[in-house]
């Protein structure tokens, strides 16, 4: 009875184990929200869609919402021939998903853009960009915000 | 009126060399979702477009959107190939529309 009873204790034991790892653990990047997927389908188009040359620079913890400093740079050597052309940021959770668009080019000499953007809430961020071959490549940043945008009220 | 811009870029740059140009312009975004002292949101007055052009040659532009935080502010580069003006377009709501220019020296 006694070694018929253990393997399903240990087995239960793991199970739990297991279930407990996934909630603490969960890979909060891995998850992709489908509100950001469709907007990053619709930019890339029948593009294939990668994830190394681009990076999205936020504060992992913006404690106001009404002013987050942005900066999206991308790996290119921006000559004629290799160029990014466009950059697109979008959020998961403000009331509209753009929040910015630039164009860029050859004349630019380095793909680094900075802004300072509004928050509603925590959220995933994504900042996608063009070359000129047509290749789309993206990077997702999840921030937390303590104080959010768009809640207090106008001055009188 | 005109807002109140605020443009840094080096007073003089190296010929080929790229050069940081920072914008800001005095503008309050209001983003059409805020409530206003009745309850109900405020309209909407933000800025759409910003544009940089090199001797006429846009060299930067942006799209803003709701979500672009008041005073937008843009740091971009660009490549001094030579000497002339720079000139930064703003474009909002309510038939918003500013120009500023300034020149720039290439050694």
């Amino acid at each position: 009875m006694a070694s018929g009873s253990t393997p399903r204790r240990r087995l239960l034991l793991q199970a739990g184990a297991a279930a407990a790892a996934q909630v603490l653990v969960r890979p909060a990047a891995a998850q992709e929200p489908p509100a950001l997927a469709a907007l990053v389908a619709q930019f890339a188009g029948p593009q294939k869609v990668r994830e190394e040359r681009v990076k999205l620079e936020i504060a992992q913890l913006v404690d106001n919402g009404n002013v987050v400093p942005m900066r999206v740079t991308v790996d290119s050597p921006m000559t004629a021939d290799d160029h990014v052309t466009e950059i697109a940021v979008y959020n998961e959770k403000n009331p509209q998903r753009e929040v910015a668009r630039f164009q860029v080019g050859p004349r630019s000499g380095k793909a680094d853009v900075s802004t300072r953007i509004r928050l509603a809430t925590s959220q995933q961020l994504v900042a996608l960009a063009r070359m000129n071959d047509g290749t789309v490549w993206a990077h997702k940043v999840d921030v937390i915000v303590v104080l959010a945008a768009c809640i207090e009220e106008a001055k009188p | 009126m005109a807002a109140r811009t605020l443009i840094q870029f080096p007073a003089t740059a190296r010929r080929g060399e790229v050069v940081q140009v920072r914008v800001t312009i005095a503008h309050p975004m209001e983003s059409g979702f805020r409530p206003g002292m009745d309850g109900r949101p405020l309209p909407r007055d933000i800025l759409r477009r910003f544009a940089c052009r090199y001797n006429g040659e846009t060299v930067f532009s942006a799209e803003l959107h709701p979500a672009i935080a008041a005073n937008p502010y843009f740091a971009f580069h660009l490549v001094a190939d030579q000497g002339g003006t720079l000139e930064f377009e703003w474009q909002g709501d309510h038939g918003f529309a500013q120009v500023e220019r300034r020149p720039i020296q290439v050694a």
